[in-house]
C-alpha cells in the first residue's frame, strides 16, 4: 500500500508537471496567433521562461525565509527538536538540516532549500507547543521528505512558472487592449472564418491560461503532500505520530500571519486555514489523517 | 552493417555490468554507513552510561541493584560482533526504561538538570539507534534482492559480492515496530 502510494504520486506529479509546459508553450501559441507570427511567440515564451526562471528560482530560497521570519536556533536553545530532526535525518539518509523557528502561535512548519542536502526545516512556536515528541518526528518526518523527494525546488519552480504565465498573458492582454482598434480593421479587411475562429481560441486561451496554471500549481501541491506523508511513515515506520500531529491541528487556529500566496505551498498545512476546494495548496487535514490511517 | 549492431549490442552490455556493479557498490556502502551510524551511537550510549549512574546514584540508594545492572551491560555494547552489541542494547534499553520509569518516584532528580539532559539525549540515541536499524535492514535487504536476482547474480558472483546479515527486531518492538518517546 505504502509503496503503491509513492509510486502513484510520483506518476500523478510528472503528469502534472506536463502540463505545465504545455500551458507556457499555449500561452506563447495565443500570443503568436494574435500577433500573427506563432513562431516568434512561441520562441519568445520559452526565452521569457528561460530568463524569468532561474531568477526567481536561485533566490527563494533566502527569500522565503526572510518572508516568514524565520530564525536559526541552534542545538543548545531546542535540544530535543534538534534530536528529532537529526533522527529523522539519519532515517532518510540525509545530512541534518538547519534547523529554523518561526514566532507565531498558528502550529504549522515548512522545509526550503535547493538540493536535499542542504535543506533547512522551520517550525513556530505554536506548533512546538502543542505537540509531544512523537507527534514533532511526524512533522519533521514530513518535512524532511519534502527535502528528500525534491519538494521545495520543484514547488518553487512550479509557483515561478506560474508567474511566468501569467505575466506572459497580462503582456499579451495589454498589448491587444492598447493596439486592438487597428488589429480590428486588419482583421475584418483581410481574414476570413477559420482565421478569425483561431484567433478567438487564441483569445481564450490567454485568458483561461493563468487559471488553469493556478490549479495546476494547487494540485500538484496537493499531491506532494500525500507523497511527503507516504515518504515521512516511510522513514519512520510510525504513522501514529503524523496522524496524532494532523488531528491536534485540526483544532488549532490556523492562520500564519506572515505566509504569503507565494509561501503557501511550502507549509505542513494550509497557513490560511479554510479555502475552496480547486484553490487548496493542501489536501484536507481528514483525507490525510484516513490515508495514513489505511497504510 | 552487422558489424555495428554487434558493437552496439556489446557496448550495451557494457554499459549494463557497469549500472550492476554500482549498483551493488552503491547499496552496500550504504549499508556499511547505517551501520556505522549504530557503532557510533552504542559508543555515545557507552559514554553517557558513567554520568548518568553517577548522577542517580546519590538519589536511588535503594536502586543499586539496577544501577549494578545497568554498569555490567555497557561494557557489553563495545565488545564482540555487531550483531551481539546491537542485542546488548536492546537489553539495556529495557534496563534503562526500568531504571527511568523507577526515577518517577523521585521528585528532587526529576528537578535535577543533568538528569534531565542525560535522559534526553539517553532517548535521542535510543531513536537514532532504532532508525539507524531500519535504515541498515532496509538497505542490506535491498542488497541482498539485488544480488540474488537475475541478471544482477552474475554480475555479483563474477565480483564476489557477498551477502549481507540483517539485524534481528527485537522480540518487544516486533509488536509495535516503535522507539521510545519521552
Amino acid at each position: 500500500m505504502l509503496y503503491e502510494a509513492l509510486r502513484q504520486n510520483r506518476r500523478r506529479t510528472a503528469a502534472l508537471f506536463v502540463v505545465f509546459v504545455a500551458l507556457v508553450a499555449a500561452t506563447g501559441w495565443a500570443l503568436g496567433t494574435l500577433f500573427g507570427d506563432v513562431r516568434a511567440g512561441l520562441a519568445g515564451a520559452l526565452l521569457f521562461a528561460a530568463v524569468y526562471l532561474p531568477l526567481t528560482y536561485f533566490t527563494a530560497s533566502a527569500q522565503v525565509i526572510a518572508l516568514t521570519g524565520a530564525r536559526e536556533v541552534t542545538e543548545a536553545e531546542a535540544p530535543e527538536l534538534h534530536h528529532v530532526v537529526e533522527e529523522v535525518a539519519l532515517a532518510a539518509r540525509l545530512p541534518k538540516p538547519k534547523v529554523y523557528v518561526v514566532d507565531d502561535e498558528a502550529p504549522n512548519a515548512f522545509a526550503v532549500g535547493f538540493a536535499p542536502d542542504r535543506g533547512a526545516v522551520a517550525f513556530t512556536t505554536g506548533l512546538l507547543r502543542i505537540m509531544d515528541r512523537e507527534a514533532l518526528e511526524g512533522v519533521a518526518a514530513h518535512e524532511i521528505a519534502h527535502l528528500h523527494n525534491g519538494d521545495s525546488r520543484l514547488m518553487t519552480l512550479a509557483v515561478a512558472l506560474v508567474g511566468v504565465i501569467v505575466l506572459l498573458a497580462d503582456i499579451g492582454g495589454r498589448l491587444l487592449w492598447f493596439g486592438a482598434g487597428e488589429r480590428e480593421r486588419r482583421r475584418r479587411s483581410d481574414r476570413g472564418g477559420p482565421e478569425a475562429l483561431l484567433l478567438l481560441l487564441a483569445l481564450l486561451v490567454l485568458f483561461l491560461a493563468p487559471l488553469a496554471a493556478q490549479l495546476t500549481r494547487f494540485a500538484l501541491s496537493r499531491n506532494r503532500e500525500f507523497y511527503a506523508d507516504a515518504q515521512a511513515v516511510n522513514f519512520t515506520r510510525n504513522p501514529r505520530g503524523l496522524i496524532k500531529a494532523l488531528t491536534r491541528l485540526k483544532e488549532a487556529p490556523a492562520k500564519v500571519a506572515r505566509a504569503t500566496e507565494a509561501t503557501a505551498d511550502l507549509y505542513f498545512v494550509n497557513p490560511f486555514g479554510d479555502v475552496k476546494r480547486w484553490f487548496r495548496t493542501h489536501p484536507p487535514i481528514e483525507e490525510r489523517i484516513r490515508r495514513l490511517e489505511a497504510m | 552493417m552487422i558489424g555495428w549492431i554487434l558493437l552496439g549490442v556489446l557496448v550495451l552490455f557494457v554499459l549494463y555490468v557497469i549500472a550492476g556493479y554500482n549498483g551493488l557498490v552503491r547499496y552496500r556502502n550504504w549499508a556499511k554507513e547505517a551501520w556505522a551510524q549504530i557503532d557510533v551511537q552504542l559508543k555515545r550510549r557507552h559514554d553517557l552510561i558513567p554520568n548518568l549512574v553517577e548522577t542517580v546514584k546519590g538519589y536511588m540508594q535503594y536502586e543499586q541493584e539496577t544501577l549494578a545492572k545497568v554498569i555490567e551491560m555497557r561494557s557489553r555494547l563495545i565488545s564482540g560482533s555487531p550483531v551481539e552489541r546491537v542485542e546488548a542494547d536492546n537489553a539495556l534499553t529495557g534496563t534503562l526504561r526500568q531504571l527511568f520509569a523507577l526515577a518517577e518516584a523521585y521528585p528532587d532528580l526529576k528537578a535535577n538538570e543533568t538528569f534531565l539532559r542525560l535522559e534526553e539525549e539517553l532517548a535521542t540515541t535510543e531513536n537514532k539507534i532504532a532508525y539507524a536499524r531500519q535504515l541498515y535492514n532496509r538497505t542490506a535487504a535491498e542488497y541482498n534482492i539485488r544480488r540474488e536476482s537475475f541478471p544482477t547474480n552474475l554480475i555479483a558472483g563474477m565480483f564476489g559480492f557477498g551477502p549481507m546479515e540483517l539485524l534481528a527486531i527485537p522480540e518487544a518492538e516486533r509488536e509495535a515496530p516503535q522507539v521510545r518517546f519521552t
